[in-house]
Order: structure tokens, then C-alpha cells, then sequence
């Protein structure tokens, strides 16, 4: 059979770091491809050549048989590529069919295109509702625009980028069945994951990138999770080890918080209540968009409510705003790395200073001592194995899972009592993953409370003591973690959100 | 092909040469136009930007230079450092005008009274608080009902320029001026005058203040923490929440100081330069401001800088016009091209020219 796309020797270097070096594979029609690599290892800039965004220095993509150079998404897509970005590009306060308008070149008269959208949404089992506004929808049916709105070219090769993320259990398996019956018509998709299982149920090949170069393929039906990961990282991998620890005293506990939210489009908080332990990780599952932001600006002070609602170690601290709270020990990591965790065009010295300066007195008299600043800076890049040139650089440069690392270890290493961390491993590569995960084990071991607030089930399920879900900004009874089967947590965080599979 | 390629991050030196290149662009733009106009362009670039400094008059010029400098220095101080944060003042002419009312004012109240240890220090004070509590408005109308401080600002120029008139006309007209419009002379009243500190230099008291704001404001942005949340919140407005800034409090902090800086401006050139309160007393020093401190980077020695090369502009552009005949709007248009080139060569701070070949098949 020939290929429906080809890669040969793809080489795109960028200034400082290496990027992709020789990138060969070959796609064939009506396969599911997968494309497997740590961060940082070249995925995302191997798809942009293929979809135009980038333009490689050397190599060449061959299209059915013919030479391939696209110089722009919309050569991409007149070829027949579609892709599914990781990050939606929505307007929230446009309908479906105006958004999916806005991606087109020539879309038709609006009636006609949310007839269309109808009939293609409900065809493959995704289906949606035109007329209703983006910012109303949860993040499945967001996805559900962003495929639809590919799946309207018709494509021959649709390129999904970490699709799952937002998705509940039972979303995925729906998913799965759109992909398996696009695949049936003889669509070939590329997908990216760091998800090993749904690799391994869906894809028929894969091909592993480490440090931008090809390093395998595999049938990834053939081997285990593990093997697939080492092949990524390229060296064995530690499981994390939970260290056998007492729970201690309760150390943070919320008294049905109901808090309404600062966006627009957000989820209000509903009567959150749960205490956490001392050496306890309370982990918060729940599809993105159900108030998991809110909760964090809740803990971490950015938003303050009454007194007594919050309580660490029985002393009111819901009126603290984040400097009286991060005295006090409770220390926060959100999801947003650049733009709220950390500030993208500073430097990490200015970002290590960003919440360290309470905890670490990196202040006197007003003044900001720099060189002990650059101190901590320096501290958190050697603790917590960031890869950069140095302290000096700007957060952005960093790839997403050494700014995970730097944002987690600067909170880490403040000592916190209670830390509060939303999706600490989203967009992190296997070992990232896996240093992060550890180094939260370990910080539970030496007594701390930890939350984490996640969308990815298996991590809780790792690390967590007991597990709790936040649905439409209400939060369940934390419950034991051990024993928890994936059905019973996926009915506890709403079930398929009424979606039906799609017809085969 | 030529493309342009983000850089990793932003290059040192292009942010140190751009403004150097973006004045040798303009000199050469210029003389294009100048010689267009039928003017020597050699001639006419060394009359402004030569004749002024070293020429036969210059120690006519020279003065100006610093008079013109001073006021433009100390005003785009206060309006870089809420730049910086996000906060548009756009309304520095009126807190300068409220500024040299309320110096003036407090300065003829004591009128003929003999106490200059008094008397001018108060007058500083009136200015510097005139100026901060013409800013509050926009500031705590923000913070309050969520008003574009831009709009607000600016439209209180105009109201500040009704009451400039009705003081010159009404209340601060010098009683002895048989009824002419404006002050007394405050320069011909010791105790209130801010006059040249050393004879045909130009610096005043004005002057003074402006190199310590220049000071003051780079210690505040490079060491304290108010100007690292200032930057913080500048660059990241959520990452400032989450490190703990109050925005508010920010807003009415960087208003306040850059109407207080404006006050003391127009406090400084009413009892000096100008000498008194009259219609035509703001020359638009609180808008020229605003290019002078984007053209010094936000940053307070460029800003230093950027104030004495566009106060050179101007008189070196006064000396061309009187002298070769040059046409003010001629003078005006070479001034925008030099905010024009430098916000063009600014693009090469964050992003590398690359002369590309198409990629080989």
C-alpha cells in the first residue's frame, strides 16, 4: 500500500535549541498513526510542518505521490490536512456555526452551513447545536466544534494534538468511535498523545521522536504502556513511590464556599466543602471547565471571601489575599503556566521572585535583593532538573514541561503546608510527569497537604489518598481513592454529558 | 525572500542601537524631504541637530535646551512608569496645567510677602498636589465604576485649559496689569520666581527635579518591589494577581505619581520660563511627553536622553525655521518620522531578519 503522506528527512532548527533533525516516517491511508515524544521532542513542530505553520530547512513531504509544500495553513487544508489544535481557538461569544464560519474561506449562507454542521456532527456521533454560543458549551463540545469544523473539508488526514485532555472517560470512548469510523472511510489520523493506553487501543502504528530525531516505530498494539514510554524517554522509568506516612490533623478546611466566578463564562462555585489532612493529597478530578479554575483562585487568595470559611490549622484565612496566605503556608501553582503561573517575558529570576518573595524573604525594606533571588532561582533549576540555559532566560523560552517543573519547584521549595496545584502534569512529557508526581508524594511524606486539581484520571489515581470531583462547581464527598473503578468515577463526574456513540 | 523570526528572547543590543539607527534614518528621510522643499539638507540637519549645540548661538540655545528638556523629562517619567504597568495617562497636559495653577496660586496668595524659604517650597507642594489630585480622578473613577482612563484623562486636558483661561481672565489676573489677561510675573517676585540656578544654562529648579526623577524612578523599576509589581502587572496582569498585587491600589499609585511628576512640571514653568499664568500657557508639553518616553523605551535613561533630543528638535527646528525658512509643518513631519522609525527598528529588538532562500526540493 503506498503512503498517503510521507516525511523524509524533515530538519527544522531553531535558534538555541535543537528542534527537529531529520523527522522520517510514513503515514498510510486509512491508518491511525501515533506520534509519541516527550516534550520538547519535536512533535509539535514536525505537525506544523505538515500543516504549513512552520517551514522546514530541509527535507521534503510527499503527498499521494506528488512533492508537498505547503505555505500556509490554508495550503494545508486545500490539500486535505485538518488538524484539532490542543489549544481550542473559539470565540466564546460567537454560536458554533459563526465559529466554524470563521474558519472557512468561502463559508456558504449561514443556514445552509448549520444544516451542514447538524448533519455531519450527528453522523459521526459528535453532535451539536449551531445556534448555541461557544462559551456556554463544556470543553467536550468545544472539541466537538473544533473537529466538525474539520471534518467539513472532508479531510484525508486529520491531525489531532493531545485530544483527550478534556474529555471524561466515557467522552473518550466516544471519541474513539468517531476517529474508528472516520478511519473506516479511509481517513488516515495522526494523533499525538502522551496517553499511553489510548495510544495502544486506537492506533495502528507509532512513531517515537526523542530529542527531535526518529528513534522507532512499533505496533503499538504490541507493546506494553511501559515499553512504549522508555522508548520515549529513552531510559528506564521510576514509578512513583508513594512513602509510607500518617495522616496527620486536618489542615485546611472550607465550610460550604459558594463563590461566583470573575469570567463571564465561568462556573460559579456551589457550597464547596472538604477538609485535607496534613500528609494527605486530596486529588479533584472533573472534565476542564467545571470550576477548577475558581477553586484555585480560592485557595490561592486571588479571590477572597468570608473569614471563617476557609481555615488552616483552625485560623480563619478566607479574607487573606495570596501574600497573607503564602505567609501563612499555603502556596498555589495554576494551570496557565505563562500568564498567570508565570509572567511569559520575564526572566526566571524576576518569576522565581514572583511568589517566592514572601516565603523566601527575597525582600528588605522594600528592595528586592536580586543576587539572593537569583539564589532561589538557581535553587529551583538544579532541585527540580529544569532545562535552560540560565536564570536569565525568559519564562517562554522554556518548553512546557521545564516551565511545569520551575513553576511546581518554586512552590516546592517555599515549604508550604498546604499547596494547591491545578493540572500539574498537562502538557508534560512521561519523565517530567513522573519527577513532578514524586516530588508532590514526597512533599505529602514530609507532612504537607496537598491538592491536586487534574483532569487526568490515571495521575489522580496514582497519587491521591482520597478523591473527590468538581461537576458544574459543586465538589463530591472526597471519598477513599483505592478502589475507585474508572466507570464509578466517570459517572461521578457527570457521565457522556448526553452524547450517543456514533453510529457504525 | 526576506522573513522576520521571533527571537528567543529580546536582543540587548538592537534595544540599545534601534533608537541610534531610528536617528540616523530620520536625518536621511529628512534631508530627502528638506531638499525637496528646495532646502540645502546638509544644511538644514546641521541646523537643527548641530547648530543648536556647537554653532555660533549656541549659547543662546544651549539654555533652551535644558528649559525644554526639563519639563518634557520629568512629565514622561511619570507617564513611563504607568506605561510599564498598563495605565494610560494620556491627560499629563491637564495635570500640568492644574499643577502650575495651584503652584501659582499659593505663590500670589502671599503676594508681596517676603519669605522665599516659605513661600516656594509650599508652591512645590500646591503644584505636585494639584497635578496628583487632577490624576485621582481618572484614577478613582477606574477603580470605582471601571472607566477607560485614557478617555478620561484626556478629556480632562480640555476642562484643565477652560479653567487655565478663567484663572489668566478672572481670579489669578495680576490686579495692577490694567486689565490685560494673565498673573503677575511670579520671576519678578523673589520669594516665588524659580529662576536659573546658574546664569545662561538653563537649569532651574525644574531641571533639578527631573534628573532626580530620572534617579528615583531607576531605583523604583530596577530594585523595589512596587516597580517589579509595576512590571509584573504590565507584562502578565493575572501572574501580578496570583503574586499579590492589588490592582487598584496600583492604578491609583501610578496615576497619582505621574500627575504629581506633570504638577511639579507646570509648577517649575510657571514660576520660571513662563513666569505667569496666562491663556496660552501650556504648549503641550504633557503630549510631546508621551512620545518622549515610548522614544526613551519607558525606560529612565532613555527617557533622560529621549527628552534632550526631542528639545533639541524643536529649537533646532525653530533655529531652521527662522533661519533657512523651513516650513513648520516640514519641522513637524521630521519630528513624527522620528517616532515612526523608531517604532519601525523596533521590530528587530524581538525579531531577526532572515534573508531566506526557498527551501530546497
Amino acid at each position: 500500500m503506498t503512503a498517503l503522506l510521507s516525511l523524509d528527512g524533515l530538519t527544522k532548527a531553531y535558534p538555541g535549541v535543537g528542534a527537529n533533525d531529520d523527522g522520517s516516517f510514513a503515514i498510510k491511508p486509512g491508518q491511525v498513526h501515533a506520534l509519541l515524544g516527550e516534550n520538547g521532542a519535536g512533535k509539535s513542530t514536525l505537525v506544523k510542518m505538515v500543516y504549513g505553520l512552520v517551514r522546514p530547512d530541509s527535507g521534503t513531504l510527499t503527498l499521494q505521490g506528488t512533492v508537498f509544500q505547503p505555505n500556509s495553513p490554508q495550503d494545508a487544508r486545500k490539500a486535505g490536512i485538518a488538524m484539532v489544535f490542543q489549544h481550542f481557538s473559539l470565540f466564546e461569544a460567537l454560536t458554533v456555526a459563526e465559529n466554524v464560519a470563521l474558519g472557512m474561506e468561502s463559508p456558504p449562507a449561514m443556514r445552509k452551513l448549520a444544516e451542514r454542521i447538524a448533519e455531519v456532527s450527528t453522523a459521526y456521533g459528535l453532535p451539536l447545536d449551531p445556534g448555541r454560543l461557544v462559551g456556554d458549551l463544556s470543553a467536550g463540545e468545544r472539541q466537538r466544534v473544533e473537529i466538525v469544523r474539520c471534518l467539513l473539508q472532508d479531510p484525508k488526514l486529520l491531525i489531532m494534538d493531545e485530544p483527550t485532555s478534556v474529555l471524561t472517560p466515557q467522552e473518550v470512548s466516544i471519541l474513539f468511535e468517531t476517529l474508528r469510523k472516520l478511519q473506516s472511510e479511509g481517513t488516515s489520523i495522526l494523533y499525538i498523545s502522551h496517553k499511553l493506553e489510548e495510544i495502544r487501543t486506537l492506533c495502528d502504528e507509532a512513531t517515537v521522536l526523542r530529542m527531535g530525531r526518529v528513534v522507532g516505530a512499533c505496533d503499538p498494539r504490541e507493546r506494553s504502556a511501559r515499553d512504549l514510554a522508555e522508548m520515549m524517554v529513552g531510559a528506564r522509568l521510576a514509578t512513583p513511590t508513594p512513602k509510607a506516612h500518617d495522616k496527620g490533623p486536618v489542615a485546611l478546611r472550607l465550610d460550604g464556599v459558594s463563590l461566583a466566578s470573575a469570567n463571564p463564562f465561568g462556573t460559579s462555585l456551589k457550597d464547596i466543602a472538604f477538609d485535607v489532612h496534613e500528609g494527605e493529597v486530596l486529588g479533584v478530578g472533573g472534565v476542564a471547565g467545571n470550576g477548577q479554575d475558581e477553586l484555585l483562585a480560592l485557595l490561592s487568595g486571588e479571590q477572597t471571601v468570608a473569614r471563617d470559611l476557609i481555615q488552616l490549622n483552625a485560623q480563619a484565612i478566607g479574607h487573606l489575599g495570596s501574600d497573607g496566605r503564602r505567609a501563612l503556608g499555603v502556596l498555589a501553582a495554576p494551570e496557565e503556566r505563562l500568564g498567570h503561573a508565570a509572567a511569559p517575558n520575564m526572566s526566571l529570576i524576576e518569576n522565581a521572585a514572583l511568589t517566592g518573595r514572601v516565603r523566601v524573604s527575597l525582600t528588605s525594606r522594600g528592595f528586592i535583593d536580586w543576587a539572593k533571588t537569583r539564589g532561589f532561582a538557581e535553587a529551583i533549576i538544579e532541585g527540580f532538573d529544569v532545562r535552560t540555559p540560565g536564570p536569565s532566560n525568559p519564562a517562554r523560552s522554556l518548553s512546557g514541561g521545564n516551565l511545569q517543573k520551575f513553576v511546581v519547584g518554586r512552590e516546592i521549595l517555599q515549604n508550604p503546608s498546604v499547596l494547591v496545584i491545578n493540572q500539574p502534569t498537562w502538557g508534560v512529557d512521561a519523565s517530567a510527569a513522573a519527577a513532578i508526581r514524586q516530588a508532590i508524594l514526597d512533599l505529602a511524606a514530609k507532612g504537607a497537604a496537598v491538592i491536586v486539581i487534574s483532569q487526568d484520571l490515571d495521575e489522580l489515581m496514582e497519587i491521591s489518598d482520597r478523591f473527590a470531583v468538581l461537576n458544574e462547581g459543586r465538589l463530591s464527598t472526597p471519598r477513599p481513592a483505592a478502589g475507585l473503578t474508572v466507570d464509578e468515577i466517570g459517572l461521578m463526574m457527570g457521565g457522556a454529558h448526553d452524547m450517543q456513540e456514533a453510529a457504525t | 525572500m526576506i522573513r522576520l523570526e521571533k527571537r528567543p528572547a529580546p536582543s540587548r543590543l538592537w534595544a540599545y542601537l534601534t533608537p541610534v539607527i531610528a536617528v540616523f534614518a530620520t536625518m536621511i528621510a529628512g534631508g530627502l524631504l528638506f531638499a525637496s522643499l528646495g532646502k540645502d539638507p546638509f544644511l538644514s540637519i546641521k541646523t537643527i541637530f548641530y547648530d543648536p549645540i556647537l554653532g555660533e548661538f549656541a549659547f543662546y540655545y544651549r539654555g533652551q535646551l535644558l528649559v525644554k528638556a526639563g519639563p518634557l523629562i520629568l512629565i514622561a517619567i511619570g507617564l513611563s512608569i504607568g506605561f510599564r504597568a498598563g495605565i494610560w495617562n494620556i491627560g499629563a497636559e491637564g495635570q500640568y496645567i492644574i499643577g502650575a495653577l495651584a503652584g501659582a496660586a499659593v505663590g500670589l496668595a502671599f503676594y508681596p510677602m517676603d519669605a522665599r524659604w516659605l513661600i516656594f517650597p509650599l508652591m512645590v507642594l500646591a503644584g505636585a498636589l494639584g497635578g496628583y489630585l487632577w490624576a485621582m480622578i481618572p484614577g478613582i473613577l477606574k477603580t470605582r465604576f471601571n472607566t477607560n482612563e485614557i478617555l478620561v484623562s484626556l478629556l480632562l486636558v480640555y476642562v484643565a485649559e477652560q479653567l487655565l483661561a478663567s484663572a489668566a481672565l478672572g481670579w489669578l489676573r495680576n490686579p495692577e496689569g490694567a486689565g490685560f489677561p494673565g498673573s503677575r510675573n511670579l520671576r519678578q517676585y523673589e520669594s516665588a520666581s524659580n529662576n536659573e540656578l546658574i546664569l545662561g544654562s538653563g537649569m532651574h529648579w525644574g531641571v533639578v527635579a527631573a534628573l532626580i526623577a530620572v534617579i528615583f524612578a531607576y531605583i523604583l523599576m530596577s530594585r523595589h518591589v512596587m516597580g517589579f509589581n509595576i512590571r509584573l502587572a504590565g507584562e502578565s496582569p493575572r501572574a501580578a494577581r496570583f503574586a499579590g498585587v492589588n490592582p487598584s491600589r496600583l492604578i491609583l499609585f501610578c496615576l497619582g505619581l505621574s500627575g504629581a511628576l506633570a504638577g511639579l512640571a507646570g509648577l517649575f514653568e510657571v514660576a520660571g520660563p513662563a513666569g505667569q499664568v496666562s491663556i496660552d500657557f501650556n504648549v503641550g508639553y504633557g503630549f510631546t511627553a508621551i512620545i518622549v518616553a515610548f522614544l526613551g523605551r519607558l525606560h529612565p535613561v532613555g527617557i533622560l536622553l529621549a527628552g534632550l533630543l526631542m528639545a533639541l528638535t524643536y529649537i533646532g527646528g525653530e533655529a531652521a525655521q527662522a533661519s533657512l525658512g523651513l516650513p513648520s509643518a516640514a519641522i513637524q513631519a521630521f519630528q513624527g518620522m522620528l517616532l515612526f522609525f523608531l517604532l519601525a527598528f523596533d521590530v528587530l529588538t524581538n525579531y531577526r531578519v532572515r534573508l531566506a532562500r526557498e527551501v530546497s526540493t
